[in-house]
C-alpha cells in the first residue's frame, strides 16, 4: 500500500460525498414534481409521452398496482431484448454478421439485464451485433436502472408519508427518471468518455497489420453510450468480454475514475433524497455513514490483500503485489478500489479480473454482494436493501430502549419484519442453495476452472453475483452452459424480484401508519450509535448466513496461501 | 390493474427507441463531428496502412522489440470449434487468465517464465507485470521498469546503445495524471514505433 | 411524594422457590407435547431436531456406529435446551398459580344470598357462587364476601378488597356515584348492600385476574408476534446455511455427520430468546400485577411503553387532595392579626383539611391558640351548596369565610343574589365598596399564583382573604423532568380556571395542561394527540371519564372507580393511586428492553458458536482452519459439545433476568441504547468466548469425549 495509493482513495470519497448533496437535490426536485433546470426542454417530452401512454400523471397507484404496472414493463422488456438477441442476424446494424444468440445464453442474458445484474455468459465483442448492444442492451440499462431508482422513491415515499393509500406512479417515476436523471447525464458522459479514446462508431471491426506483419482485428463498436449507462446505472454488463478492463472501455486512468465516481453517484444522491423527502437529511447522511464505514474497510482489506501479493509470486522474488489480471495503466490501488466498488454497487463491471485476485481481496467483493449490495449499491436497489437492513436493526435494537421500535416515524411492526425478513431470506436461499447443488453436480463442477478451495469460491461467487444482481464473476467458470444459464437466471429473477415484491408491500404499509413525531424516549437515527448499530446487525445477520460458505472457500484458501500450498 | 398495460406497451416502445435506438445514433454522429479519431478506436496508420490502436496491445515476439506483457486471450480452434486455442492479443475476444492465487498452473507459468527472463537480464529484479497476464488480454502498457528491463535486450538485437535506449524509454515514460491517478506506465506500440524510427 | 407503595407477596417473590420449581420442572416435561410447543416455533424446531437425531442415534444403537457416546450427549443437550425452555415458561407460569389458586378456592367457596323480590331484603335463597347469573341481585351483609362483579345499587358498606388489592384498610362502597363497583371475592365488613351483578359466569374480574396471572389466557402481544416473525426467519436462513454444508464439505472431500450438522443447527438458531420469549411476556404482566395493577391484555402492557401522552388529573395525582391556607391578606385598615383571628374563629368547628389549615397556620404565624367553642357560647353554621360558606355564631356576632361573592352577598345583607357573571363583572365590580373592590383584587392575585381565595367577613364587615394554596405533592416535579427525558409529554387535567391551572402547572412542571376540562374536551384532547400519532395513556374513576379511558391507548381505571370505568379501561389499579400511570409506563418499557436484550445477546452469541464449530467440523479435511480455532478448543469434539452445552446451560442463567426484566432508565433513549448495546450486544459477543472455553476445559477435564 502506497501513500499515493490512499490519497486516491480518499479523493475519491470526498468527491463522491461532494456528489450527494447536488444529486440529492435535483432528484428530490425530479420525482416530487418540481421545477427543474431542464424542465423547459424536457417537460414537453414527458408530457408527450404520458399523453402516448394514456398516463394520467396527477393519479397515484397503490403499492400494488404501482408492482403490477412495473412487472408489466419487465414482461414487455424481456420480450424485446431476448427478440432482438435471437433475431439479429436478421436485423440491422451487424457489421460482424453475428449469428442469433442461442435460446438458453439469449434467456439468461435477457433476464440478466432485464435485472440490472448484466452478468455475462455472452463475450459482447464475439456474439452480440451493434443493434443488441443498443437496443437490447443499452435500452434495457436505462429501464432496469430508472426501475430500481422509481422503486427506491416509491419506499422513501412509504417512509415519508403519513395515512396514505399511494405511494406514486411508476409511469411517471420511470419516464422522469430517464429523461431527467439518467440521459441527460449519459449525454456528457458518453461525450467524455469519447474523448478519453472510447470508440463510438457503427463502423465494423478494424483489420490492422502490426509492426511484426502479424494480423490483428480490432473490435469496435457504439461502445461510450453504452457504457455510460453501464456505469451510471450500475449496470455493469460490458460492451467487450473483458469488461472495464478492456482498453477501449476504460482507457485511461481519468475514465477509470469518472467511471467508479459514477457507479456511486446516483446511489449515493438517492440516500439524501431520502433524508430530504423525510424531512431530515441527516436521516440520509446517517445511512451512507453506514455505507462508508462498511466501504472503507472492504477497500482497506482488498487494498492490502492485493498490495500484499500472492505468497506464491512474492516467493519467486516478484514485488509489487497480485498484478495478475490486472491493467498497468491502473495497477493496484485502482483495480482493488474498483473491484470493491463495483460489488457495493451492484455494478458488476470489472477492470480487473477478480478470479485472480488473492483469496482475501476477492472474498471482500463476495462479502459485499452476501449483504445484499447494500453499500451504496444499485441505483434504487442499494438504498431499498439498506432500508431492509435498517428496519431489522431498528427492530432489534429499537427494542432495547423499550418502546415499539420506530424509523424516521413509523412504527416497525409485525408486517414491516415480515417483508423485511422475507426479502431478505430469499437471497441466502438462492446463492447457498445453487452452490450446493453445482458444486456436487458433475456438469456443473465440469465448468470450475480453479481447482480446490478456488473453485468452490467461483461457482459461489456466481450465484451471489446473480442472486445480488451485481455481474461479476469470477470469469473462470464457464458459465454458457445449460445449467448456469439457467440456474443463474433464476437467481438472478428471484434475487430482484422477491425482493422488490416484499420492498413495495413494506412501502405501502409504512405510506398507511401515522408519522409519530419524535421524542427523547425516540431511538436516535443520526448519530454515530446509529451508524454503529446498523453495520453490526448487517454484519452479524449477514455474515452469519454465509460463513460457512466462506470458511470454505476464500479463508481457507487464503490460509493455505499463506503456507503455500497449491492446487 | 388492465389500465396499466397501454402504459406498458405505448412507453415501453417510446423509451425503448429513445434510449436504445436514439441516443446511441445520436451519441455516434456526435462523437463523430467531435472527436473523430477516439470515435473510430484512435487507429494508428503508418503509410495508409493501419497497424493497429494507440490504445489497444499487440503481441510482440521479437528480441528487437520492447515486449508487453503475457496475454491469456484464446481464438476458437481452426480445427475444432468447440475448443480453444492460445491467441495472445486477440482484440476480437478479450479476457484475463482467471487462475486463482493458489493454481498451481499460474504458479508454474510465472515461474517459467522468470526463469526465462531472468535468464536475460540477470542484473534486475523481474517486474511483475512482465510475468503477469492482464486482465483484458490486451493491456497496450508496461510499467517503466518493465521497459527499462527489456533495454540490455533490445540493445543487444537492435546494436544501439542502452543509454540511448533508456533515455527512449523515459521519453514515452506517462506518469500519473496530475501526479495522482493511475500509475507509471509506458505504450508498448508506441515506443516500438519510436525504436522503429530511431534506427 | 411517596414512592408508590409495593407490596410484593412474599410467596411470589422468590425467583426460585422450590414450591414453583417443582411443579415447574414437572410442567417442562409436559410441554413437550408438540402440541403445545408449536405456539414457539423455534424451540418447536429444536424439538424436531432433537426427535429426529434421537431416532438416527437409536438406529446407530442397534446397527453399530462410530461416536456413540459423543452423539449421546449431543442428544442429551439437545432435549435438555428443550426442556429449559420450557422450564422457563413453567416457572414464569408458576409464579402467579399460587395466588391464583386462593383466589379461585375464594370463589368456589362462597355462598350467595340471591334476593327473590328486589325491595324485599328478608326475602333471599342460598346459592353457590358459581351458581349466579349476570344481572342476578344478591345481598350481601357484614360478614359476607361479595359473590361477583357487580353494582352496588342500594346501601353502603365498607368492604376489604385485601384479597384483590392485597391492601387491609377497607373502603366505602355505595349505590349511586362513583364507587358504586364492587368486586368478587372482596369482603364485606359493616352494613349490607345490594349488588346487581354486571359479569356473566367466567368472566368477572376475579376470572379475568385469574387467567391472567396464571398466564392462561395469554395472546401474543403485537411486538411479540413481530419478533417472532423475525426468530423464524433467522432460524429459516440457518436452515439454507447448515443444510448446504454437507454439499460444500463434499466437494472438499468430507463428510459430516447429521449429528453435527444439528449441534450446529441449534446453536446458531435464537433459542436463547426463543426460550425465555413467552416467560418475558408472562413475568411482565406478573410485575404489573405485583404493582397491583391489572392489564386486560399484554397488548395494553406494550402500548404503556410506547406512551407519548399522559393526561393526568390535577387533584390527587399531582396536587394533594387538600388545599392548605399559607397566607391571610387583609383590606386595608385591617390588621393581619384581626382577620387571622376572625379565620381562626370561623374555622375551629370546621373539620374540613381547609379549615384545619387555618387553624394552624393562625397559630404559627400569630400565636392565636385555638379556642374552646363552648367557652365563647358560640354555635357553629356549616358549610352548605347553597350558602358556599361556614362560620360561627355567637350572640349578635358573626363570622364567615367562604366564596368570594358568597361573602360579598352576605355582607351586602338581603341575601339577594348578586350577578357577578361574566359581562355584568366589570360594572358589577365597578358599582362595588371599596373594600370589595380591595377583595377582588386580592382574590385575583391569588388565584393568579394559583391558589384558591376565601373571603372572611366579620359582623358585616369585610376582613381580607386567605390564601389557600394548592399543595403540588413532593417530588412530582422530579418525576416529570423523569418522564420529559423518558420522552413523555405530560398534561395537567383540571376544572380550575385557566389562571389557577397555569400557575400550578408551572409549579408542578408539567408540560401543559387543560383547564376547565369538561369529558369532552378530555375526549378532544386524546383525539388530537392521536391524531398526531401519538400514545396517550390517562387514568380515571368516573362513569364521564369511560369515554376517554376507552379512546386513550393506555386507560388505567382506579378500582374505586364506577363499573363503567373500569370496563372502558384497559387496565385497572387495585390501589386507586393515580401517579402509578408512571410506573405502568415504566413497566412497559421494561418488557419491551427486556425482549430486545435477550434478541439482541442470543443473536451476538452465534459469533462465537461460529468460531467453536466450524473449524471442528471442517478440520478433517481442511487442516488450515485450525487457525479459526481461536478458543483453542481441545478437540472437535469437545467444541461442538461445548457449544451446545453453552448454548443450552444460558437459558437456564437467564431466566432471572427474564423474570426481573431489564432495569429501565430515563436517561434518553441514546443513552440508553448506547449502555444496552453495550451490555448486551458486546456481552452477548464475549461471553460465549468464555463460556464455550470454559466448558470445554470441563468437558475435557471429565473426559467427557
Amino acid at each position: 500500500m502506497t501513500i499515493i495509493g490512499w490519497i486516491q482513495i480518499a479523493l475519491y470519497c470526498v468527491i463522491v460525498v461532494a456528489l450527494v448533496k447536488p444529486l440529492g437535490w435535483y432528484m428530490t426536485r425530479v420525482f416530487t414534481g418540481e421545477w427543474t433546470p431542464l424542465s423547459p426542454v424536457l417537460r414537453p417530452v414527458e408530457a408527450g409521452l404520458y399523453w402516448l401512454g394514456g398516463v394520467d400523471p396527477k393519479r397515484e397507484q397503490h403499492w400494488l398496482t404501482y408492482t403490477v404496472a412495473m412487472l408489466l414493463f419487465h414482461v414487455g422488456g424481456f420480450l424485446i431484448l431476448y427478440g432482438v438477441l435471437r433475431l439479429q442476424a436478421m436485423l440491422p446494424f451487424n457489421p460482424q454478421e453475428q449469428s442469433a444468440v442461442a435460446p438458453d445464453l439469449s434467456f439468461n442474458t435477457a433476464i440478466s439485464f432485464l435485472t440490472n445484474t448484466n452478468w455475462q455468459n455472452y463475450g459482447g465483442e464475439s456474439t452480440l451485433s451493434y443493434l443488441s448492444q443498443m437496443l437490447g442492451l443499452t435500452h434495457q440499462n436505462f429501464l432496469s436502472a430508472a426501475t430500481g431508482i422509481a422503486l427506491a422513491v416509491a419506499l422513501i415515499r412509504g417512509f415519508a408519508r403519513s395515512s396514505m393509500r399511494t405511494i406514486g406512479n411508476f409511469w411517471v417515476d420511470v419516464t422522469r427518471c430517464t429523461l431527467y436523471v439518467l440521459l441527460p447525464i449519459c449525454i456528457v458522459y458518453a461525450l467524455f468518455l469519447v474523448s478519453q479514446g472510447m470508440p463510438q462508431t457503427l463502423s465494423a471491426y478494424v483489420d490492422a497489420t502490426t509492426l511484426e506483419g502479424a494480423k490483428q482485428s480490432i473490435a469496435v463498436g457504439p461502445v461510450a453510450s453504452q457504457v455510460a449507462i453501464k456505469m451510471l446505472g450500475t449496470n455493469g454488463g460490458g460492451f467487450f468480454n473483458a469488461n472495464a478492463s478492456h482498453p477501449f472501455e476504460n482507457p485511461t486512468a481519468l475514465s477509470n475514475f469518472v467511471q467508479m465516481l459514477s457507479i456511486f453517484a446516483l446511489g449515493a444522491g438517492l440516500t439524501n433524497v431520502f433524508g430530504r423527502m423525510v424531512g431530515n437529511q441527516r436521516q440520509g447522511w446517517a445511512i451512507l455513514g453506514v455505507m462508508g464505514v462498511l466501504f472503507i474497510a472492504g477497500v482497506a482489506i482488498t487494498y492490502w490483500a492485493e498490495a500484499n501479493g500472492t505468497t506464491g509470486l512474492n516467493a519467486l522474488g516478484l514485488a509489487g503485489g497480485n498484478m495478475e489480471g490486472k491493467e498497468v495503466r491502473f495497477g493496484i490501488v485502482a483495480s482493488s478500489l474498483f473491484a470493491v466498488i463495483t460489488t457495493a454497487a451492484s455494478c458488476g463491471a470489472v477492470n480487473a479480473m477478480h478470479d485472480s485476485f488473492t483469496a482475501l481481496g476477492g472474498m471482500i467483493p463476495l462479502i459485499n454482494m452476501q449483504l445484499g449490495e447494500i453499500i451504496v449499491g444499485g441505483v434504487g436497489a442499494g438504498l431499498y436493501g439498506m432500508l431492509l437492513f435498517v428496519v431489522l436493526a431498528i427492530f432489534v435494537a429499537g427494542l432495547m430502549v423499550g418502546r415499539t421500535p420506530e424509523y424516521v416515524g413509523k412504527k416497525i411492526e409485525a408486517r414491516e419484519v415480515k417483508m423485511a425478513m422475507l426479502a431478505i431470506l430469499v437471497l441466502p436461499l438462492m446463492y447457498l442453495g445453487w452452490t450446493a447443488v453445482a458444486v456436487v453436480l458433475p456438469q456443473a463442477v465440469a465448468s470450475i476452472a480453479n481447482p480446490g478451495p478456488h473453485g468452490f469460491s467461483e461457482v459461489l461467487y456466481a450465484f451471489t453475483s446473480a442472486t445480488g444482481n451485481n455481474g461479476s464473476a469470477f470469469g473462470g467458470l464457464t458459465g454458457n452452459t445449460l445449467f448456469y444459464n439457467l440456474t443463474l437466471a433464476t437467481s438472478m429473477f428471484v434475487g430482484r424480484f422477491f425482493m422488490i415484491v416484499p420492498a413495495m408491500a413494506l412501502a405501502g404499509s409504512l405510506a398507511a401508519k401515522k408519522s409519530i413525531p419524535a421524542s427523547a424516549g425516540t431511538l436516535p437515527t443520526t448519530g454515530g450509535l446509529f451508524i454503529g448499530l446498523v453495520v453490526g446487525v448487517i454484519l452479524i445477520i449477514g455474515g452469519l448466513t454465509f460463513f460457512p460458505a466462506l470458511a470454505l472457500g476464500p479463508i481457507v484458501e487464503h490460509l493455505a496461501m499463506t503456507a503455500n500450498t497449491l492446487f | 390493474m388492465l389500465k396499466e398495460i397501454r402504459p406498458a406497451i405505448v412507453l415501453l416502445l417510446a423509451l425503448t427507441l429513445l434510449t436504445g435506438l436514439a441516443y446511441p445514433l445520436a451519441m455516434t454522429a456526435l462523437a463523430g463531428v467531435i472527436f473523430p479519431k477516439q470515435a473510430q478506436g484512435s487507429l494508428i496508420e503508418k503509410d495508409g496502412q493501419v497497424i493497429g490502436s494507440a490504445l489497444i496491445g499487440q503481441q510482440f515476439t521479437e528480441d528487437k522489440y520492447f515486449h508487453g506483457r503475457p496475454s491469456a486471450t484464446t481464438a476458437a480452434d481452426p480445427e475444432d470449434s468447440s475448443k480453444t486455442v492460445s491467441a495472445p492479443y486477440n482484440a476480437v475476444n478479450s479476457a484475463g487468465s482467471n487462475l486463482g492465487p493458489t493454481n498451481k498452473v499460474l504458479i508454474d507459468r510465472v515461474t517459467a517464465d522468470v526463469d526465462r527472463l531472468k535468464a536475460e537480464n540477470p542484473s534486475a529484479p523481474v517486474p511483475v507485470d512482465l510475468v503477469t497476464t492482464s486482465a483484458s488480454g490486451l493491456d497496450p502498457d508496461i510499467s517503466p521498469e518493465a521497459a527499462l528491463f527489456q533495454v540490455p535486450r533490445v540493445a543487444k538485437a537492435r546494436g544501439l546503445s542502452e543509454q540511448r535506449l533508456q533515455q527512449l524509454v523515459r521519453d514515452h515514460s506517462q506518469g500519473r495524471l496530475a501526479g495522482l491517478l493511475g500509475e507509471p506506465r509506458v505504450n508498448v506500440l508506441a515506443l516500438n514505433l519510436a525504436l522503429d524510427a530511431a534506427k | 411524594m411517596d414512592k408508590v407503595k409495593t407490596r410484593k407477596r412474599a410467596s411470589r417473590s422468590a425467583m426460585f422457590d422450590p414450591s414453583i420449581v417443582l411443579p415447574a420442572a414437572g410442567q417442562a416435561f409436559v410441554k413437550l407435547d408438540p402440541r403445545l410447543m408449536i405456539k414457539n416455533p423455534v424451540m418447536f424446531v429444536v424439538e424436531v431436531v432433537a426427535a429426529l437425531t434421537t431416532v438416527i442415534f437409536a438406529k446407530n444403537v442397534v446397527q453399530g456406529g462410530a461416536d456413540l457416546g459423543f452423539t449421546f450427549q449431543i442428544i442429551l443437550w439437545l432435549w435438555f435446551t428443550v426442556l429449559f425452555a420450557n422450564f422457563a415458561e413453567a416457572v414464569a407460569e408458576g409464579r402467579g398459580k399460587a395466588q391464583a389458586d386462593t383466589l379461585r378456592q375464594t370463589r368456589s367457596n362462597t355462598k350467595a344470598k340471591r334476593l327473590l323480590i328486589e325491595d324485599n331484603f328478608e326475602l333471599y335463597e342460598g346459592v353457590a357462587a358459581d351458581q349466579l347469573e349476570q344481572g342476578d341481585l344478591v345481598l350481601v351483609e357484614a360478614g359476607d364476601i361479595i359473590p361477583g362483579d357487580g353494582e352496588v345499587i342500594r346501601g353502603v358498606a365498607s368492604v376489604n378488597e385485601a384479597a384483590i388489592t392485597g391492601e387491609s384498610a377497607p373502603v366505602i362502597r355505595e349505590s349511586g356515584g362513583d364507587r358504586s363497583a364492587v368486586t368478587g371475592g372482596t369482603l364485606v365488613i359493616s352494613d349490607r348492600i345490594v349488588v346487581r351483578l354486571t359479569a356473566s359466569k367466567g368472566t368477572s374480574f376475579l376470572d379475568r385476574m385469574i387467567s391472567l396471572i396464571e398466564g392462561a389466557a395469554r395472546q401474543k402481544t403485537p411486538n411479540e408476534i413481530a419478533l417472532n416473525i423475525l426468530l423464524i426467519g433467522l432460524t429459516i436462513i440457518f436452515i439454507f446455511a447448515t443444510v448446504t454444508i454437507p454439499s460444500y464439505a463434499a466437494y472438499a472431500g468430507g463428510s459430516i455427520s447429521v449429528v453435527v450438522l444439528v449441534a450446529l443447527f441449534v446453536t446458531l438458531i435464537p433459542t436463547t430468546i426463543g426460550a425465555l420469549l413467552s416467560a418475558i411476556g408472562i413475568a411482565g404482566m406478573d410485575r404489573l400485577v405485583r404493582f397491583n395493577v391489572l392489564a386486560m391484555s399484554g397488548r395494553a402492557v406494550e402500548a404503556a411503553g410506547d406512551v407519548d401522552t399522559l393526561l393526568l388529573d390535577k387533584t390527587g395525582t399531582i396536587t394533594l387532595g387538600n388545599r392548605e391556607a399559607t397566607e391571610f391578606r387583609p383590606v386595608r385598615g385591617v390588621s393581619e392579626l384581626e382577620l387571622a383571628d376572625a379565620a381562626q374563629l370561623a374555622s375551629l368547628a370546621d373539620e374540613t383539611p381547609e379549615g384545619r389549615s387555618i387553624v394552624v397556620l393562625a397559630k404559627e404565624k400569630h400565636g392565636l391558640r385555638s379556642r374552646d367553642m363552648a367557652e365563647l357560647n358560640a354555635s357553629f353554621i356549616p358549610f352548605t351548596a347553597q350558602t358556599r360558606m361556614s362560620g360561627v355564631d355567637a350572640g349578635a356576632s358573626w363570622v364567615r369565610k367562604g366564596a368570594v361573592d358568597a361573602i360579598l352577598n352576605h355582607v351586602d345583607g338581603g341575601g339577594r343574589p348578586r350577578q357577578l357573571a361574566s359581562g355584568n363583572a366589570a360594572r358589577a365590580v365597578a358599582a362595588m365598596s371599596e373594600p370589595a373592590r380591595e377583595i377582588f383584587a386580592i382574590a385575583d392575585e391569588v388565584a393568579k399564583a394559583g391558589g384558591t381565595p376565601l373571603a372572611v367577613a366579620k359582623d358585616g364587615r369585610l376582613l381580607g382573604v386567605v390564601h389557600l394554596k394548592d399543595i403540588v405533592k413532593g417530588g412530582i416535579r422530579e418525576r416529570f423532568a423523569e418522564l420529559r427525558r423518558m420522552g413523555i409529554r405530560t398534561v395537567m387535567i383540571t376544572g380550575d380556571n385557566p389562571m389557577t391551572a397555569a400557575a400550578i402547572a408551572a409549579e408542578a412542571g408539567v408540560d401543559d395542561f387543560l383547564a376547565q376540562a369538561t369529558p369532552e374536551d378530555k375526549l378532544k384532547l386524546i383525539r388530537d394527540e392521536q391524531a398526531k400519532g401519538k400514545l396517550v395513556a390517562m387514568c380515571g374513576d368516573g362513569t364521564n371519564d369511560a369515554p376517554a379511558l376507552a379512546q386513550a391507548d393506555v386507560g388505567v381505571a382506579m378500582n374505586t372507580g364506577t363499573q363503567a370505568a373500569r370496563e372502558a379501561g384497559n387496565m385497572v389499579d387495585l390501589d386507586s393511586n393515580p401517579t402509578k400511570l408512571i410506573e405502568v409506563v415504566e413497566i412497559g418499557k421494561q418488557l419491551l428492553m427486556t425482549r430486545g436484550a435477550l434478541t439482541t445477546f442470543s443473536i451476538a452469541n452465534d459469533v462465537a458458536k461460529y468460531f467453536a464449530i466450524i473449524p471442528a467440523i471442517f478440520l478433517a479435511f481442511y487442516p488450515q482452519l485450525q487457525a479459526l480455532n481461536v478458543m483453542q478448543l481441545a478437540s472437535p469434539q469437545s467444541a461442538i459439545l461445548s457449544a451446545i452445552i453453552f448454548n443450552a446451560l444460558i437459558i437456564i442463567a437467564l431466566i432471572p433476568l427474564a423474570l426481573k426484566g431489564v432495569a429501565y432508565r430515563a436517561i434518553g433513549a441514546g443513552a440508553l441504547l448506547r449502555r444496552n448495546l453495550l451490555v448486551y450486544g458486546l456481552g452477548g459477543l464475549i461471553i460465549p468466548f468464555i463460556g464455550i472455553k470454559a466448558i470445554d476445559l470441563a468437558v475435557t477435564a471429565l473426559h467427557l469425549v
